[in-house]
This record gives structure tokens, sequence and C-alpha cells, in this order.
């Protein structure tokens, strides 16, 4: 079935709200506004104010009441409208919901899920358009994920609300108008990296809204004769080593391609990984393609510059081949 | 803040829940004191917050509430904990950090937790514990539960933005949470009104439209009424409650604190008003309580302490093996 990723996240909402009435949407203009990025759009009309819960621009509070509310027994999804505002809630979500479970001597499960866009790419500068999701994926006690297909939107929310520790999903803002194929049934599982194109020259690394500039890349590549493999990380902690280690061996080069900024990237992090457990399989040295170190500009030429592109992408695997 | 006269008139309480109180405030005065103790030989380490000079208002607050409550508190709740139910025992021993510890040594004297008794920590990021309770009030409100979540914090957690945050939402969803601010007048070195344009804490909490009272949390009696009160305007549904406490806190903030910031004059004058001997002596003066039966409470208590003592001394240590455990749930 055709269908938006979009649609695919809105269609995972109404199921998890409907089967289980522990489950309540709450978030800045999750309701009459409909969603910043009209994810929620209709559901209001269906469940109601108390279950689609427009809350105060509060941040820190809404995200700590989702949690609160987590440890009460109710199964809460928390909407923070980007990753950009999510920094004014970092305290709860990292000093409490990631930390429960462990200080509390595992008396405590702190099952929220908490959503929030990510990524440029809409010219909507410096602080509404970053990709911090390395920065939650550093932290021990949440899981991370970046659903990049529709099939993931659609099925990655109903793993993370039956998870019984805190959830982060990131929904690259470029993402909710792509347009796929839900296969049916679907499959979710909230485990492992997965191979979107299998190759054999060179691996591809990357997650999210990276996910189609990269399998553009594969395809310019495959034009001059390079077969490249691309990996989709869809869980970015814990990380899958072993289908990374497995793609990295086969193909015996990698990029990783990643929207964060490249200090301290996500990227960084799967490349010192594979250098500590896949060093000797290498034939070249790794490469990156990470945003460049600045502010997001506005001016659309400087943003397409700052980010990751299919042609970085292409140049960087080339390169590995010199 | 000037100085309130002590606490007077008759205690409304027959001879054995007075000193039920008495033996409360008593427990963690005792326990505190050993802790201190142990402190300097190093028994116990990291920070340790004393709640010495404030027991009135833990005890009293709590036995307003009923055990199905919740109680979120700070990083200065072992007093908390051990009115709420937690035994000495198991406190002792993750001060000690030992495996026998409410939180296996995870938690230590600042993340004290107990999911069978309600108590959600044990926070220690100031303020950070309000949207919690927001959050726990909410899923009771949504799941029709009649009960009441008690949230404590120190007059420094009102300067943050996690307080006006959770006031507002608190207020707006009308949830069924008690804010118990525990005025001790010292954010940790910095006196209410070096931090605050406003330093009627009511007025603060009063501007989201939530009931307040203010309270001398030096009198038990009064800490104990005005907690009734306010519990039961929340647990019939009429939306959140905030009461101030005013306070004053004996020891320093932590272990680590040389008192450079306060006047020992000042110190004297509150120890003046402290909980404990004020009320006995009202006690006293009423025929409630004889000068033999606070000793023997007294030893009683000295033998609780001891024996928590040597159960934490005792007891084992986590396995460094198990380190990894219960960071996530697989």
């Amino acid at each position: 079935m055709k269908t938006t990723y979009r649609e695919a996240m809105r269609a995972a909402l109404r199921e998890a709200l409907a089967s289980d009435p522990r489950v309540f949407l709450m978030g800045e203009d999750v309701g009459r506004y409909g969603g910043t990025y009209a994810v929620s759009k209709g559901l209001l009309e269906e469940f109601g104010p108390e279950r689609i819960r427009d809350t105060p621009l509060s941040e820190l509070a809404f995200v700590g009441a989702g949690i609160g509310a987590a440890l009460g027994g109710m199964r809460p999804i928390v909407e923070v409208m980007t990753v950009n505002f999510s920094l004014l809630a970092l305290d709860q979500i990292v000093n409490t919901a990631a930390l429960y479970r462990h200080m509390s001597g595992g008396q405590f499960s702190v099952p929220v899920v908490i959503r929030m866009a990510t990524g440029a790419g809409r010219q909507i500068a410096a602080q509404h358009s970053h990709s911090l999701e390395n920065w939650y994926a550093s932290v021990p006690g949440i899981k991370v994920l970046a659903p990049a297909t529709v099939e993931d939107a659609r099925g990655m929310l109903s793993a993370a609300l039956a998870d019984p520790d805190p959830v982060v999903i990131f929904e690259h803002a470029q993402l909710y108008n792509v347009e796929g194929e839900l296969p049916e049934p679907w499959t979710t599982d909230i485990r492992s990296a997965m191979v979107r194109r299998p190759g054999r020259s060179v691996s591809l690394i990357t997650y999210g809204g990276s996910l189609p500039k990269t399998l553009q890349a594969a395809e310019m590549l495959a034009k001059e004769g390079i077969d490249a493999e691309v990996i989709d990380l869809r869980v970015l902690r814990p990380l899958d080593d072993a289908t990374v280690m497995t793609s990295v061996a086969k193909c015996r080069r990698a990029v990783l391609i990643d929207e964060t900024w490249k200090t301290g990237s996500l990227a960084a992090e799967v490349m010192a990984r594979i250098v500590e457990q896949a060093f000797y399989e290498l034939d070249a040295p790794l490469a990156r393609v990470c945003s460049e170190e600045v502010p997001m500009p506005y001016a659309r030429h400087m943003e397409e510059a700052a980010l990751p592109q299919p042609q970085k992408i292409v140049a960087a695997a080339k390169g590995l081949f010199a | 803040m000037t100085i309130a006269p002590p606490p007077s008139g008759p205690v409304p309480w027959n001879s054995e829940f007075a000193l039920g109180m008495v033996h409360d405030m008593l427990r963690i005065r005792r326990m505190e004191e050993r802790a201190a103790e142990l402190y300097g030989e190093q028994k116990i380490r990291g920070f340790l917050h004393l709640y010495i000079g404030e027991e009135a208002v833990a005890v009293g607050a709590l036995h307003a509430l009923a055990p199905e409550d919740n109680i979120v508190a700070t990083y200065r709740e072992h007093g908390h904990a051990l009115v709420r139910g937690m035994p000495m025992r198991t406190i002792m021993a993750e001060m000690y950090g030992k495996r026998a510890g409410c939180s296996r040594g995870r938690g230590g004297s600042m993340h004290l937790f107990d999911a069978k008794l309600r108590l959600y920590g044990g926070n220690a990021i100031v303020a950070a514990g309000l949207p919690l309770a927001v959050g726990l009030a909410l899923a009771d409100k949504l799941q029709g539960i009649r009960r009441v979540t008690a949230c404590f914090f120190g007059e420094g957690a009102m300067a943050e933005g996690a307080f006006h945050e959770s006031m507002n939402l608190a207020a707006l969803w009308r949830v069924p949470a008690l804010f118990c601010c525990e005025n001790n007048l010292y954010a940790m070195g910095t006196a209410l009104a070096r931090s605050e344009s406003q330093t009627d804490l009511c007025v603060k909490a009063g501007s989201y439209g939530v009931p307040t009272l203010k309270v001398d949390g030096q009198d038990i009696v009064a800490v104990h009424q005005a907690a009734m009160q306010a519990q039961q305007h929340v647990r019939e549904g009429k939306g959140p409650f905030f009461v101030e406490f005013q306070t004053y806190r004996y020891r320093a903030h932590s272990m680590f604190d040389p008192e450079l910031y306060r006047d020992k004059k000042e110190v004297e004058e509150w120890k003046t008003r402290g909980p404990l001997h004020t009320f006995t002596a009202r006690l006293k003066a009423e025929r409630k309580l004889t000068e033999q039966q606070f000793l023997a409470l007294d030893a009683e208590v000295a033998k609780e302490v001891e024996d928590a003592v040597a159960f934490a001394e005792a007891a084992e240590w986590e396995p460094v093996e198990d380190l990894t455990k219960d960071v996530t749930a697989a």
C-alpha cells in the first residue's frame, strides 16, 4: 500500500491510542492545531482532549510530566516540536528518565515515548534545523530510534510503547512527505540495523533523513561501476554492531553519512567501533560525510552546502578507491 | 524573616498519637546524628544532606497522607523515607553503598527510592521532582484514582523554571498534586532575599491560581493541620495546593559546607525553636509525656540506630560484575 511517512506515523498513533487506554499523546499544538507537522491531524476529534493533550510552551514540565505519568502507570507519547526545543527538556530526559531505573536499583521503569522532529533542509535557519540525536544516543538508559522509511514510521511506535524504558524517536522533518510502499504485513523490530540496498564494494552507513540521499548516491555510484551497500542504522542506541561489521567485512570500505555536526557525531562513534572491531577487514581509511561545523544558515545555497548531499557521498566513496 | 514565638496552645492529639510524632522526629534526629559521625569515619561518603532541625515538616506532613499516596522528595530525604516506612536498616545500608540498601548502593544518601512505598526519590536536581509529580498526579487523574501526589522541595527550587512551569501545568490541568515547600531560608548558601525578587513564596505560588498556606514548620501541630487541610482539598479533586513550611536547617548544607553565609547567632536563635524540644515541652506541660517516657523512647531509638549501623556494616557489596545491570530492562 502506498502511503506517506506522515500518514504511516499517524496510523501508528491511532492504533496505539485505540488499542491501549493507557496511551495518550501530549505536546505543543498536537490537538486543535493538528500537530506542527500535521502528524496528529484528526486525532483530537477521534480521541478527545484528555488523550490528545495540548500543552503550554513548557518543554521541561510537559516532558517531565510525561515521565511522571509513565511512572504512574500510563504510556505517554510526548511530542516535542523539534530537537532544538528538546534542549529545554534535556534535564528531564537525561537526569530523570534515563537514570531512574539504575539510580533506584532497578525498582522503577519509565516507559515514556518522546517523539521529535529533527534535521534541516527547509530553510528555517539555525535554531530550528539541527540534528542532535547523537547527544541522546550517548546516554545510557534510553533507547534512540530513527525511522527512515514508511514501514518504520508505521512500526516503530508500537515497539517503542511496548519497551519498558524511555524511547526517543527522531523523525527527520524532510521525511514526512516522502511516499513509500508499506508492505503487508509490515514488520517491526527496534534492535537491528538493516541493509536497504545490498552491494559488495563499499558500505554506506547512515540513518534517518540521510537515507534517501545515501540511496541516491548509491545509484549514482552504480553508474560508475561501484556497487554500494546501504546500511540504515535505524536504532541509534543501542547500536547494532553486528550488521555494520558484517557489511564492512564484506565491502572492506565504508563511508558514514550523518547530518549531525562532524565533531563527536554519531558517524564518529560508528567509525570508532569499526576501528575497534573490524580494523583488519579494511582496505582503505574510513570516510564520513556530516554537516559542516556551522550553525545552519538560512539561504538555500548555504544550507545545501552545509548538509550531506549525494554528490558529497559519491565523492567520499570514490575517494576510497583512489 | 523574623522568628516566630515558640509554638504554644494545647496539642489536639491524644498521648499515643503525640508520642508517635515524637518517636518519628527522634528517629530522624538520631539516625542523622549517627550518619554525620559515620561520615566523619568515612563509612558514608559523597554528599550527605542532613534534615536536622526540619523534622517536624516531614513527620507532620507525611502523617497527614495515606499509604497509597505518592511521595516525591529531594536529596534531603532521609527523614521522608524513614517516616514513610522505609526500615532504618535499608536507609543506612544505602548510605553505606551496600547491596541491602533500597537502591542496592546505586543511589546513596540522595537517591532513596521505594516502589512499594510509592517513594519516587530522592531527586537531586533542584526542582526536577515537580514536573515528575505533575505527571504522577496526571496519571492518577486519567486513571480515575483518588490519590494525592505530595512533592517536597526547598525554597531554592522556586527560582527554577521547572517550578513555574509545573505550577502552571498543575493548575491548568487541575491535577491532584500537593506542593510542599520546605523553606529553610537558604538555597545552599544563598539566602532567600538574595535570590528572589518576591520573598513571599505563597504569592509566587498563588499567582497560578493555586490555593496556598504558610505555616510554622517548627510546630508539628501546625504542620500536620495545614497538611491535613491541603491533602483534603487535593483528594477531593479540587486541584493542586501549595504549602510553605517555614523551617530551618541546623546543620550545614552538606558535609562540605563551611557555613560562611550565615550568622552563628541566627542558627542559635533558630535552635531555640527546635521542633523536637518545643513539642516535647508542650506535651510535658500538658502531662501527655513524662521525662521517663521520653528517655525510654530515646533509648529505643538509639537501639534502632545501632542495629541499623550494625546491619549496614555487615551487609555485602554489590558484585562489580553487576555494574551494568538495571541500566535498561533488557
